[in-house]
């Protein structure tokens, strides 16, 4: 078996949550494994997280340029390509950077490559056998991946269970000398953050969150009318923002808000794992959904097999009622 | 400045039309009643081109890989504005992995001289690879899903990459480079049926693997070391209640869960 390692990505001197689930990935792989974990950047903050990865890792390659101190995936590429060993197995998250990193450096390594993997069902011979998703996690796939030149892999985040298993005896290497020429044509400017507006529903306690489902601009009005009659916020997955009939600020997933209510209705909404990653906190999520294939009902506590423009104004009058 | 601009498109099913089931041996999906249209991603990713070079000069070409039928996508996107169609099609190229596509699509930009090359952020397998490799192939930056471009000048781009939690990285870019985009850049303009006919009768080029120079054993089954085994359902959650009956039925049942669980104020 090749040798296994874990890109490590990390922010302000703390490493991702994806750090210690890439640990379990690669014991599926191989349960004999002994992963290296590769993290690049510069300074105080590459040093913080290499010492706390070496508590995790029994190697951490510390790979310390000041043209990774952003971590542009132009350079941090170059830099992978030039020290990881060509038949290396590369672990990395399938995060904004994972996927701005991974394909390239399959090809600048001539490695295979296989994106978003959920699980992994063990290797016959060179070939790995892994498992993803298509149609927006509608369906799985095994698919089989040659690994006998090596691979790189995307690993969904929260697909593995963080390993917290520690080693008593983790060393960090300096590879720092082997990163060669990391001048590259894309350079890092700047963060714009995120607009804040008067709502926010990263602190709401119940929200009615509507995707697709909702079909027209106009009836996003019966999803407010909901979200009133329950006292409740109204929020919404990736194309409501993208169709500009909500706001960016009530956009819940990876690339929106991150939400930890009580309570979370997803209405018409198929459950990307994008959108999943921005629920956290383990609420009760109740979703109706016309497609009984949708992926929310696979971690939903109630489902129901509905069209959500006939249901919402149903349930909206019943707890008007109520209140009288 | 005049910019000539590629863009990457693919023909996938229409999700919103109908539901993806796995066929009965698992092989694939069910395909016989499925309707096929662009996928979404590439669509901004051609409004994209087109608001570019209507600003800046130039001329977007689409081009997929694919089989006839896929020129009915290109066309659609010509109706958009695209004032090039281009189609990749061989038997060589039939079972292509990502880099496969990636190596047919690379020997497409070198026969021509564009500035700048874009592709979805992703499609309907959920890959997001074929930008990043063609990039690498090229040796042309790459920036993942872009969510806004600028020209700087003649030889550079600024671009918005959507990065977690509604945050956007900015980059400056050298050109030529490749992009993929994500939903969300632009309002992609609709597309009418009379659009559609102003095109009908365009031609639209066909190259295959000896025009484009691609040698069989960078293309095709033989050599995609990445290969889907078979499809299957995923799980339905264990601890999930489906609720039946009729609606006023699951309302009141809707009702007593959501007092029970604190939905209630």
């Amino acid at each position: 078996m090749s040798r296994l390692f874990a890109y490590i990505s990390h922010k302000g001197g703390l490493a991702d949550d994806t750090a210690l689930e890439l640990i379990h990935a690669a014991r599926k792989i191989d349960a004999a494994a002994s992963v290296t974990a590769v993290i690049t950047g510069s300074g105080a903050d590459l040093d913080t997280v290499c010492t706390e990865m070496a508590a995790s890792y029994r190697e951490v390659w510390k790979i310390d340029h000041q043209a990774l101190a952003y971590p542009n995936a132009e350079a941090i590429r170059k830099a992978l390509a030039n020290i990881l060993p060509a038949d290396g197995i590369v672990l990395i998250g399938n995060d904004t950077l994972g996927m701005d990193l991974g394909p390239g450096l399959s090809i600048k390594m001539d490695s295979s490559f296989a994106v978003d993997v959920v699980d992994f069902e063990g290797t016959d011979g060179s070939t790995l056998r892994l498992v993803r998703q298509e149609y927006a996690g509608q369906v799985s796939t095994h698919v089989d991946c040659d690994i006998s030149a090596g691979a790189v892999i995307t690993v969904r985040p929260g697909a593995f269970r963080p390993d917290e298993s520690r080693v008593a005896d983790g060393r960090v290497v300096d590879k720092s000398g082997d990163a060669g020429d990391l001048r590259v044509g894309r350079r890092f400017l700047e963060i714009v953050e995120a607009e804040v507006g008067d709502i926010d529903i990263t602190r709401s306690e119940v929200l009615v969150s509507v995707g697709r489902g909702i079909g027209d601009k106009e009836n996003i009005e019966i999803a407010k009318e909901l979200a009133d009659a329950l006292g409740a916020d109204l929020c919404c997955s990736r194309p409501i923002v993208d169709a500009k009939w909500l706001e960016k600020l009530r956009q819940v997933g990876s690339s929106g808000r991150t939400v930890k209510p009580k309570v979370y209705m997803a209405m018409g909404i198929s459950g990307s794992f994008q959108h999943l990653m921005g629920i956290k906190g383990s609420p009760f999520i109740i979703a109706v959904n016309k497609n009984p294939r949708a992926p929310v009902f696979q971690v939903a506590q109630v489902g129901v097999v509905a069209d959500i423009i006939e249901l919402m104004p149903k349930l909206t009058e019943a707890l008007r009622r109520g209140s009288r | 400045m005049n910019m000539e601009i590629l863009v990457c498109v693919k023909s996938v099913p229409d999700t919103e039309e109908s539901e993806i089931e796995v066929n009965a041996d698992g092989s694939d999906i069910k395909r016989d009643d499925l309707v096929y249209t662009i996928n979404e991603w590439d669509n901004y990713a051609v409004e994209e081109a087109v608001e570019l070079v209507d600003e800046h000069g130039g001329s977007v070409t689409v081009v997929t890989v694919g089989d006839d039928q896929c020129e009915e996508v290109l066309r659609r996107e010509m109706a958009m504005g695209a004032n090039h169609g281009l189609l990749l099609m061989d038997d060589a190229f039939e079972g292509s992995d990502g880099k496969g596509i990636a190596n047919i699509l690379k020997a497409a930009v070198e026969k021509e001289s564009y500035d700048l090359i874009m592709t979805g952020a992703q499609s309907d397998t959920g890959a997001g690879q074929v930008g990043g490799m063609l990039a690498a192939l090229l040796d042309y930056p790459y920036a993942s899903l872009v969510n806004s471009i600028e020209v700087m000048d003649e030889k550079k781009l600024k671009v918005g990459r959507e990065i977690e939690g509604g945050n956007q990285e900015m980059n400056e870019i050298d050109l030529p480079c490749v992009l993929s985009i994500q939903t969300g850049i632009n309002e992609p303009r609709y597309v009418t049926i009379r659009g559609i006919r102003k095109v009908s009768s365009v031609e639209i080029p066909t190259l295959g693997a000896s025009d484009l120079g691609v040698s069989g054993d960078s293309v095709g089954t033989g050599a995609a070391r990445v290969k889907r085994i078979d499809y299957f359902l995923p799980e339905l959650g264990k601890g999930t209640e489906m609720l039946g009956g009729d609606t006023e039925e699951i309302v009141e049942k809707l009702i007593g869960i959501l007092e029970a669980k604190g939905g209630l104020k």
